[in-house]
């Protein structure tokens, strides 16, 4: 990649990396936020700066890496003529609305957070005019949604801001919708997500079937984006958000984003019928439209907001004629419109500002108390009429000539009419602007007596006027860029000319009595400002709310019938969902022959069988009586446990017996706090239901079960057992497996079990601070306590017992690699020992003995075992691969020392860790809820004769 | 001995189906017990059954081995399967302490009234 390619992907990349500051630098103070926030926006800028003479004679900036190449999505960018011109404005308007709202913003906003959200939307907005592939512009295009909904919304106190801000995003993230609908469509047909190659493809995309869909779904999504009709109504509502929001997002960049992407799809869609009437009567529509209820907005920022609707709808029309003259006067309007309207925004927003009120009825006669506003105001307000010598004059001429020779369905009047008429309101509201709010006589009853605001205010806008100054009177000075973007636009290499005089043309006659008819439509303003308020109209936001209320209200009642609270019905429904596939599947496919013949069933066997079978039956009918339930399931799992230890499964069968030594433990300790009786509840007819379906269940099973227990299949177990021993080192090939084969399944599975001791701590630890914990305190256990809580007995056997448990278990470890054992079997014996402690003088004397945290010891089996795995980087192979030597010290007998085993003592700490910070966890809820806190051994200590010496003892 | 296994796992699974869909967090806890240890036998059952043939490789000469790779599997289920009862466990029990009540169904009516009154507070 060279330069240029990198500086465009610092470009893109810099107000994300930006967006971190201001959060951090608030601390330093306001003026370093500001500053903060500045700099990325600068850089930026200036790297755009240095690339942009290249753009300007022709080149296109190309940068690109490879991110999902199979789903066709890859970071690209591309810098053309059309990418520049709005990089420009939204990295320009960028910075000078990071001054501005520097000054704008009171003490009370955090404004770490509003330059934040301004930089995250810079970046996305950015992206979306940069990016060449189209994946990566809709991703772009959904990030400028959700962090215009956290500027809309940024005053979050305000009713209006949350709402204005949800509607917004609902608008347009449904519009989003449409577009990714649309883009894929797009990108199907031409064959590529790359939007360069794309742009070559315009009559194979308008030939296609699949035109009109991807044409009126790309369409709703830019209408939405832009405000178009009858989109146009959330525009007017996110006003809620704090002028400079207002200022950048509404006049400059978001709002223009769904032209951006009309103007860079145009050489594909534009050139049609579908096209041609779709776009131009849409935008014609919003343009006359947004001017109307503009001119009678008092809030002076609604009414920018109708202006605004209005002259995005001018755009629209503009680039829906899809002549390339329309095109020019398109991309030269765009640039006129962002001077003037964020000049017009900044100035509303001071006179909000000094005056504490935006309506218009209550302000007039602000010229002599803020002249400096009042010039700015006009000048911009004056461009925005389209008066001459002004950059609005221009394009509005160019717009106007473009539209007096439009034909729209055989009438050749239509469009100039109703575009001179858009015209000539945008003069009435213009005026208005000017001489409702800065002329008439001086009042006094302002809300706060206004004057000129510090420099910092006045700066941004005033340079936005000089800029329409200069422009107005000096088109030429604009006519590099309007060419470079234009030239992007259509394709076509272009020369345009920019002039003030054209001669005596339609368009100046059109423009004419825009202007009069304008003055007197001011003139007119009161009595029709009446007629306006009785005349019925709908109400846009009135129907959007019955709109998402219909919506709710649907979606509760769905929610409601399907998800009704009820776990025993979803159960049932899964449950007999799952044998339905299953059995559909067999149905599907017949059995092959068996391969396999039966083994025979010693008696020992069958008896065993035979317990596990009444033991089940018997579960499911005295389940009621907890305890006696508990007890069959303890016989259920010894039973398992003597069956894998049958049939050539020892590792299996000495992991089950100490897992369900422990789970009974567990589930013992639960009961406690438990009710002891399950309430006889369900109707004869639900038992009924549920014994089908459980037998249907069953027996299903049972049957693919027996299935294939009689038919061999290949398997790739070969492999183990013939690497086992030379590659791994060991001759347990279970131990084998678990350490080294599929060392990473383990790591993962200690991991999670870590993580489950963890959320029973946690759990644990939030129930005894909340009203279960209140609950626990006041409970009364006296009637279901054992005088003898902590038998002698029970006591002297358990601390025999400890030291050869320990023995065992580390006999169990060491040998696991070759032998049945391994640290999971390990882990659960020694914790098992650990309980017999616990259970026999109780948690507070043996806690008090406890010299490691349990965390601590989940924390160093997790990285024990991953810096074993890491260790294999350090001979240059994948993560855990084992390493094996043999030692021989003289009195032992040679022994084999295996990478594997440090692995395994990870495995040994997390699982012993685990198992008892799940059942320490418990024992806290036994302490929360009163019972006596021992600080003996025993509760009787023969050894003790102050009890015996005692008078009545 | 096919038979004694497919049967023991098919009345496991009953089981634990019927204990699922009672109305009570402690039987419901019993059941995915029960039902843990059929998909454990299940598994383990895929490797097919065999009789002193521990996949523990003998020293010297060959030996026949049964198959080893779901053992693995199984032996890391069992102590997940562990894990995860004692979730179940915890939640139940917490459950029962926050709302005093065992039930596992929410009542459509009485959780509309709950959401009502916490918009209230």
């Amino acid at each position: 990649m060279n330069d240029q390619g990198f500086f465009l992907f610092l470009i893109s990349a810099l107000p994300f990396l930006g967006a971190l500051l201001p959060g951090i630098m608030i601390r330093a103070g306001r003026n370093a936020c500001a500053s903060f926030t500045a700099v990325p926006t600068a850089l930026a800028l200036v790297l755009l700066m240095i690339l942009a003479p290249a753009v300007l004679r022709g080149e296109v900036i190309e940068a690109e890496i490879a991110w999902l190449p199979q789903l066709g999505l890859s970071v690209s960018f591309f810098l053309d003529g059309l990418g520049l011109l709005f990089a420009a404005m939204i990295l320009g308007v960028g910075l000078l609305i990071t001054l501005y709202a520097r000054f704008y913003l009171s003490g009370e906003d955090p404004m770490g957070q509003f330059y934040t959200y301004l930089l995250l939307f810079q970046g996305a907005m950015l992206g979306i005019v940069i990016s060449d592939n189209i994946l990566l512009m809709l991703i772009f295009w959904e990030l400028t949604s959700l962090s215009s909904f956290l500027l809309i919304g940024f005053w979050k106190h305000l009713p209006e801001g949350r709402q204005g801000a949800r509607m917004a995003l609902a608008v347009t993230g449904s519009g989003g919708l449409a577009l990714i609908g649309g883009m894929l469509i797009l990108g199907q047909i031409a064959g590529s997500y790359q939007l360069t190659e794309i742009l070559q493809q315009g009559d194979a995309i308008r030939a296609s079937e699949w035109y009109l869909p991807a044409l009126i779904l790309i369409l709703i999504g830019a209408f939405t984006k832009s405000a178009q009709f009858p989109f146009h109504f959330w525009l007017p509502h996110a006003m809620a958000a704090p002028t400079p929001v207002s200022a950048y997002l509404h006049s400059a960049t978001m709002v223009k984003a769904g032209v951006f992407l009309l103007a860079r799809l145009w050489p594909v869609l534009a050139g049609t019928e579908a096209w041609f009437y779709i776009v131009t009567t849409t935008g014609l529509i919003t343009m006359v439209l947004g001017a109307l209820i503009a001119l009678f907005k008092d809030d002076l920022k609604a009414l920018l907001a109708f202006s605004t609707v209005s002259h995005l709808g001018l755009l629209t029309m503009l680039l829906g004629f899809g002549t390339t003259a329309a095109a020019v006067a398109a991309v030269f309007h765009i640039l006129n419109h962002l001077t003037f309207k964020a000049a017009l925004f900044m100035t509303a927003g001071i006179v909000d500002h000094e005056t504490h009120t935006r309506d218009i009825k209550r302000l007039g006669g602000l010229r002599h108390l803020m002249p400096i506003t009042f010039a700015i105001g006009t000048i911009a307000a004056l461009s925005m009429a389209g008066i001459p010598l002004l950059n609005g004059f221009l394009s509005k001429e160019m717009m106007l000539e473009e539209a007096s020779h439009t034909v729209w369905a055989g009438s050749a009047l239509a469009v100039p009419v109703l575009a001179t008429l858009g015209a000539l309101l945008s003069v009435a509201y213009s005026l208005r602007f000017i001489v409702h709010v800065f002329f008439g006589p001086k009042r006094d009853d302002y809300p706060h007596k206004p004057h000129d605001p510090p420099f910092g205010l006045w700066a941004s806008p005033a340079l936005l006027t000089v800029l329409v100054v200069l422009i107005g009177v000096m088109p030429w000075l604009a006519e590099g860029i309007v060419t470079a973007a234009a030239s992007a636009v259509t394709g076509a290499d272009l020369h345009p000319h920019l002039k003030i005089w054209h001669g005596v043309t339609p368009a100046l006659w059109m423009s004419v009595i825009a202007v009069l008819g304008g003055a007197v439509l001011l003139a007119l303003h009161r009595p029709l400002d009446r007629a306006w308020t009785l005349a019925p109209r709908p109400e846009a936001k009135a129907i959007f709310d019955r709109l998402v209320a219909a919506v709710v209200a649907l979606s509760c009642t769905i929610t409601e019938a399907t998800h009704n609270g009820a776990i025993s019905r979803y159960l049932a429904i899964f449950v007999v969902a799952a044998v339905a596939l299953g059995a559909a599947a067999f149905a599907g496919s017949g059995l092959s022959a068996t391969t396999r013949g039966l083994l025979p069933v010693p008696p020992v066997i069958a008896i065993g069988w035979l317990m596990l079978v009444v033991a089940c039956a018997s579960v499911v009918i005295l389940h009621r009586e907890r305890f006696t339930a508990l007890v069959l399931i303890g016989i259920i799992g010894l039973t398992i446990s003597a069956g894998f230890a049958y049939l050539s499964a020892p590792d299996l069968a000495l992991t089950q017996i100490s897992v369900e030594t422990v789970t009974i433990m567990l589930l013992l300790l639960a009961l406690h706090f438990l009710p002891k009786t399950t309430p006889a509840e369900s109707t004869l007819a639900r038992k009924a239901r549920d014994g089908v379906i459980a037998v249907a269940a069953g027996g299903g099973v049972g049957a693919l079960a027996y299935a294939f227990l009689l038919r061999d299949i290949s398997t790739i177990s070969q492999f183990h057992l013939d690497n086992s021993y030379e590659g791994g080192g060991g001759t347990n090939v279970v131990n084998v497996i678990l350490v080294d084969f599929r060392g990473y399944d383990t790591y993962g599975e200690i991991i999670v079990l870590g993580i489950a001791g963890m959320v029973i701590y946690a759990l644990v630890h939030a129930l005894v601070g909340g009203p279960a914990g209140r609950r626990l305190r006041e409970r009364d256990y006296s009637q279901d306590l054992s005088r003898d809580r902590h038998p002698l007995m029970m006591v002297v056997v358990t601390r025999v017992l400890m030291p050869i448990a320990i023995v065992v278990g580390a006999y169990i470890f060491l040998r696991g690699h070759n032998q049945p054992g391994g640290g999971f079997v390990a882990g659960l014996v020694i914790a098992i020992a650990l309980l017999m402690q616990y259970m026999a003088s109780g948690f507070a004397w043996t806690q008090a003995r406890k010299r490691i945290e349990y965390h601590t010891m989940i924390g160093f089996g997790i990285i024990i075992a991953g810096l074993t795995g890491a260790g294999a980087w350090l001979s240059g192979t994948p993560f855990l691969t084992s390493a094996y030597t043999y030692v021989h010290l003289p009195p032992i007998e040679e022994f084999e020392l295996a990478t594997a085993m440090f692995f395994d003592l990870g495995v040994f700490l997390t699982v012993l860790g685990a198992v008892m910070l799940m059942l320490y966890s418990l024992s806290r809820i036994a302490r929360l809820a009163g019972e006596t806190v021992n600080a003996e051994a025993m509760d009787f200590d023969p050894a003790d004769r102050v009890i015996d010496q005692r008078p009545g003892a | 001995m096919e038979i004694l296994i497919a049967s023991a796992i098919g009345v496991l699974t009953a089981g634990g189906v019927y204990l699922l869909l009672r109305l009570r967090t402690f039987p419901v806890i019993l059941g995915l017990a029960l039902l843990s240890y059929a998909v454990n036998v299940f598994l383990f059952a895929s490797g097919r059954l065999a009789i002193d043939q521990s996949p523990i490789l003998a020293r010297y000469g060959e030996g026949s081995y049964t198959d080893p790779l779901p053992q693995a599997l199984v032996l890391t289920a069992i102590v997940i399967s562990f894990g995860m009862t004692a979730v179940l466990v915890m939640i139940g029990l917490a459950a029962y302490l926050e709302a005093d009540s065992d039930r596992i169904d929410i009542d459509p009516v009485e959780s509309r009234d709950d959401d009502q009154r916490g918009g209230a507070a």
